[in-house]
C-alpha cells in the first residue's frame, strides 16, 4: 500500500494532536516564563527553589510515596487471593465497579464517615479509643487516596497473575522452594510489570488530586496539583502555576521512564 | 490449586467490604429524614422529591449528559480516525511516535490538563463555558477510543482489504463495508469509554468550565465543599443505579467482542 497518499484519517487525527497535545505542553512551558504583570521573567524558576515550594515538593512526593506503597502491599495479596477463587472475573468486576462511582462522591463519603459524629468515631467510641478529629488530618487524606486508588492497583497486578504460567509455580514447588521462595524468586519477579504499571497509575496521580486534600484535609496537605489549582483559579498567577506543572511533567516523564516495560512491539 | 484458606477468604471480605462501604453509607443516609450523615431518624424519600424538583439541578444533569454524549460521539470518529491513522502509518517510527503522542493525555494528570486547556482555550480566545467544555472533553476521550480500537484493527485479516480492492471496492467501500463491520464492537466499546470519561471527569472540567456553566461533578464538589446536605446522598444513589446500569451495558459489548465475527473470518 502506498503510504502518504493514502493515509488520509492523519489529517483530523494530526490535527487534533497539534492542537491538544502539543501546543497545551508548549504553552505551559512558554507561560512559566512569565510573571504574574505578562512580563518576561526567569522568577518562576527562581521561585521554585526557594524553600516554601521546595518543601512543598518534597512533601508531596513523600505522600505519593506513602499512598503509593500502602496501596501496594494492601493490593497484591487481594490481586493475588482474587486469582485464587472461582469466578474469578466476576470478583474482578466487583473490584473494578468502585472505580466507576465519580471519585467526588467518594470523597464526599468520608466526609460523613470521618466527621466528628461520623461512623468512624462511633467506632472509636465503641472499641474504647474515644473519639478524634479525623477528618481534615494527614492520615484522613492518605486513607481516602488509597481507597481511592486500590482498584487501580489491583488491575495490572490481577492481570499480571493471571498470564503466570501456573506450572512455573509448581516447578518451583517440586524443586524443593519453600513458599517464601518462591513467591519472591518466581511469582513477584514475573509480575513485576503489573506492580510497576499499577505504581505508574497511582504515583502520578497521587501527586495531582487537588480537590482530595480541598475536601479531605481541609488544606493541611498541599501536593503540587494543589499548588497548580491554587496559582491558576485563585491568586491568577498562571505564570508561577505553568512553573509547577513543567516540573510536575517532568517528574512524570521520569517515573514513566524509571517504571516504562520492555518494549514489546506495537500493543 | 490449592482451596483458599479461612484467614484469605477473610481478608477478601474485608477489602469488599472496604470498597463497598462508604458507597452504601452514602446511599443509606440518603434516606434519612434528618439532616445529617450520623443520625438516623425514619425513613424518607424527600430528599428524592426535592432532587426532582430542582430545576437548576435538572439544567446540570442535562448539560452533563449532553456534553457526555456529543463528546463521545465526536471523539469516537476522530478516535477511529486516528486508529485507523496509526494502523496505515507503514513505517514504524512514525506509528511509534503517534503511539507516544496519542498516550500523552492519557497519562498526564488530569491538572496538567485542565490548566494547560485553560491557557490554550484563552489564548484562541474561546470563551469558557460550554464550547470549552466540550473541546476538552473531545481532546482527552479520543486517544481512549484510539487504545480501544486499535487492537481490533491491528487483529484484522489484511487479506481481506485486498480482497475486497481486488473485486473492485473503492477505498470508501472498503472502509464501510469492510473494515468497519469488523471493529464495530472496538468502537461501541471506545464510545462506552469516552461516554464513562465525560460523566466522570471534574479536574479538567473544574478549569476550562468559566462561570456559568456547570456540570455534575463540578456541582458535587462545590456543594460538598459546604459541607453535608442530604441532597448529594440522593443524587448519589441514583448516579450509582446508573453507573451500574453503564457497566451491565459495557459487560455485554465486551461480551459481544469475544463472540466470533458474522463473517466468520477469525475462524
Amino acid at each position: 500500500m502506498k503510504t502518504r497518499s493514502r493515509n488520509i484519517y492523519l489529517i483530523p487525527y494530526v490535527i487534533w494532536i497539534a492542537l491538544f497535545v502539543v501546543t497545551p505542553i508548549l504553552l505551559v512551558l512558554y507561560y512559566s516564563f512569565f510573571d504574574i504583570d505578562g512580563q518576561f521573567t526567569f522568577e518562576n524558576y527562581k521561585k521554585f527553589f526557594t524553600p516554601v515550594y521546595l518543601k512543598m515538593t518534597f512533601s508531596s512526593f513523600w505522600y505519593a510515596f506513602l499512598i503509593t506503597v500502602i496501596t501496594l502491599f494492601i493490593s497484591y495479596p487481594t490481586a493475588y487471593l482474587l486469582t485464587k477463587t472461582k469466578h474469578k472475573q466476576l470478583w474482578l468486576l466487583l473490584i473494578i465497579i468502585p472505580s466507576w462511582i465519580n471519585l467526588l462522591l467518594k470523597a464526599y463519603a468520608f466526609i460523613g464517615i470521618f466527621g466528628t459524629y461520623g461512623a468512624a468515631n462511633s467506632f472509636l467510641g465503641i472499641i474504647g479509643i474515644g473519639s478524634k478529629q479525623i477528618l481534615f488530618t494527614d492520615f484522613s487524606f492518605i486513607f481516602v487516596s488509597v481507597y481511592i486508588f486500590l482498584p487501580f492497583m489491583i488491575l495490572p497486578i490481577f492481570n499480571a497473575l493471571d498470564e503466570l504460567n501456573p506450572s512455573l509455580v509448581d516447578a518451583s514447588n517440586d524443586l524443593g522452594a519453600s513458599r517464601w521462595t518462591t513467591f519472591q524468586r518466581v511469582i513477584f519477579p514475573l509480575t513485576l510489570d503489573g506492580v510497576k504499571s499499577g505504581c505508574q497509575i497511582v504515583f502520578i496521580p497521587a501527586l495531582s488530586l487537588f480537590m482530595l486534600t480541598r475536601l479531605i484535609s481541609g488544606n493541611r496537605v498541599i501536593t503540587l496539583g494543589t499548588a497548580i489549582e491554587q496559582h491558576f483559579l485563585v491568586t491568577q498567577d498562571w505564570g508561577m502555576g505553568a512553573t509547577i506543572a513543567v516540573f510536575l511533567i517532568i517528574a512524570m516523564v521520569l517515573i514513566m521512564v524509571l517504571t516504562g516495560k520492555r518494549k514489546r512491539g506495537i500493543l | 490449586m490449592k482451596k483458599i484458606s479461612k484467614l484469605s477468604t477473610i481478608y477478601l471480605i474485608v477489602m469488599f467490604f472496604i470498597l463497598y462501604a462508604p458507597i452504601f453509607y452514602l446511599m443509606f443516609y440518603s434516606f434519612n429524614s434528618g439532616e445529617t450523615m450520623y443520625q438516623f431518624e425514619s425513613f424518607t424519600l424527600d430528599w428524592y422529591k426535592e432532587l426532582f424538583g430542582n430545576t437548576r439541578l435538572l439544567i446540570i444533569v442535562l448539560n452533563t449528559a449532553i456534553i457526555a454524549l456529543l463528546s463521545a460521539t465526536i471523539s469516537t470518529i476522530l478516535g477511529v480516525a486516528g486508529a485507523l491513522a496509526i494502523y496505515y502509518a507503514r513505517r514504524r517510527r512514525v506509528k511509534n511516535t503517534l503511539l507516544s503522542l496519542n498516550n500523552v493525555l492519557i497519562v498526564s494528570p488530569d491538572v496538567i490538563i485542565g490548566a494547560s486547556f485553560l491557557i490554550l482555550f484563552t489564548m484562541i480566545g474561546i470563551k469558557l463555558g460550554f464550547i470549552s467544555v466540550l473541546l476538552a472533553h473531545i481532546a482527552f476521550s479520543v486517544p481512549i477510543v484510539v487504545i480501544m480500537v486499535l487492537p481490533k484493527i491491528e487483529e484484522m485479516n489484511t487479506s481481506m482489504i485486498y480482497a475486497a480492492l481486488d473485486l473492485g471496492a473503492s477505498r470508501w467501500n472498503v472502509l464501510t463495508k469492510v473494515i468497519l463491520p469488523y471493529i464495530t464492537p472496538g468502537i461501541f466499546a471506545g464510545f462506552f469509554m469516552a461516554l464513562t470519561y465525560s460523566l466522570d471527569d471534574f479536574a479538567v472540567t473544574f478549569f476550562v468550565t468559566g462561570n456559568g456553566f456547570t456540570t455534575l461533578s463540578v456541582e458535587i464538589y462545590s456543594l460538598a465543599r459546604r459541607g453535608v446536605s442530604l441532597n448529594i446522598n440522593a443524587l448519589s444513589s441514583l448516579l450509582f443505579v446508573f453507573t451500574m446500569l453503564l457497566v451491565v451495558g459495557y459487560y455485554f459489548i465486551t461480551k459481544r467482542n469475544n463472540r466470533p465475527n458474522r463473517l466468520g473470518v477469525r475462524q
